[in-house]
């Protein structure tokens, strides 16, 4: 896999189909729903202590707004990724290019796939600090990998957003 | 840890003042509308503050864009809150009034911050 900025584009070229399929996973894995950890984590309280009127209000009011927020953008990474799809035979040395005015949505839908993947899997932080970790083994191998493949993509976004 | 000013933050009272010419005064003089915009006596007295707590999955570069998007602090300010929450688990990015500390807080958590506001003690 080779990931570069080419003008108004980051190009992300030579994807295996492994690392397609990864990809292609983040919108999914960055739904919090049916696990009661990641949309604790997600959709954290704002005030610690025994402000109960505060946290209702903010429940009604904040939340859905957050949860608009984080929908469009993992809708829009969802629409880049139709670059993806069609013929699985072909899936090998796929491109992807990412406008650059998608970058925010790209950083935001990716923390969301890191956050939910590491509160579902309870990662510690020793485990996280492991960025050569195998994928081969157990699911959760395999989570962990995905984590810090996230990561590694939002790293060079940040990067290339710098310039 | 800095703390922002808080004099623009008092409530000022608005005076309504209506100009009128000579010609068109009224015999009578009626006394002008004070507005006065109302806040919790405990909101003025006692500033609030918004706390960035660490999470060990959000990675530090995106951190520090964060606080500088949201804060517009610079780079280097940035960097510093930002390694204060490393190391330390938290840092205090703002302080000031309720309402515009709950904004700031609102902000954060739409970058998946882990974020709160609490009363100065």
């Amino acid at each position: 896999m080779e990931i570069r900025r080419r003008k108004n584009q980051i190009e992300i070229s030579e994807l295996d189909p492994f690392l397609a399929e990864l990809l292609r996973q983040i919108p999914a894995s960055a739904n919090p729903e049916g696990a009661p950890a990641a949309e604790e984590r997600i959709f954290n309280p704002p005030i610690n202590g025994e402000e109960t009127e505060f946290c209702a209000e903010w429940k009604v009011y904040v939340e859905p707004e957050l949860r608009r927020l984080f929908q469009t953008a993992a809708q829009t990474v969802a629409g880049d990724l139709e670059q993806l799809n069609g013929n699985e035979k072909n899936l090998a040395n796929r491109t992807l290019r990412i406008p650059c005015k998608h970058a925010d949505a790209w950083l935001s839908a990716l923390n969301q796939a890191r956050l939910v993947i590491a509160a579902k899997n309870s990662f510690t932080e020793t485990e996280l600090s492991d960025h050569l970790h195998s994928p081969i083994g157990s699911r959760r191998d395999l989570s962990l990998f995905q984590v810090n493949f996230y990561g590694f993509l939002q790293e060079f976004i940040l990067r290339e957003m710098e310039c | 840890m800095s703390a922002e000013p808080l004099a623009a933050e008092v409530a000022v009272p608005l005076i309504s003042t209506i100009v009128c010419p000579k010609s068109a005064a009224p015999s009578t003089i009626a006394i002008p509308t004070i507005e006065t915009e109302t806040r919790e006596e405990e909101a003025l007295d006692v500033p609030w503050q918004v706390v960035v707590h660490n999470d060990p999955v959000n990675l530090m570069s995106y951190v520090t864009m964060v606080f500088q998007r949201v804060f517009g602090y610079p780079r280097d300010k940035a960097e510093k809150h930002m390694l204060e929450v490393h190391q330390k688990g938290r840092s205090i990015l703002w302080s000031g009034t309720r309402e515009r500390a709950e904004l700031y807080v609102q902000q954060l958590h739409g970058y998946l911050l882990l974020a709160t506001l609490e009363k100065i003690s």
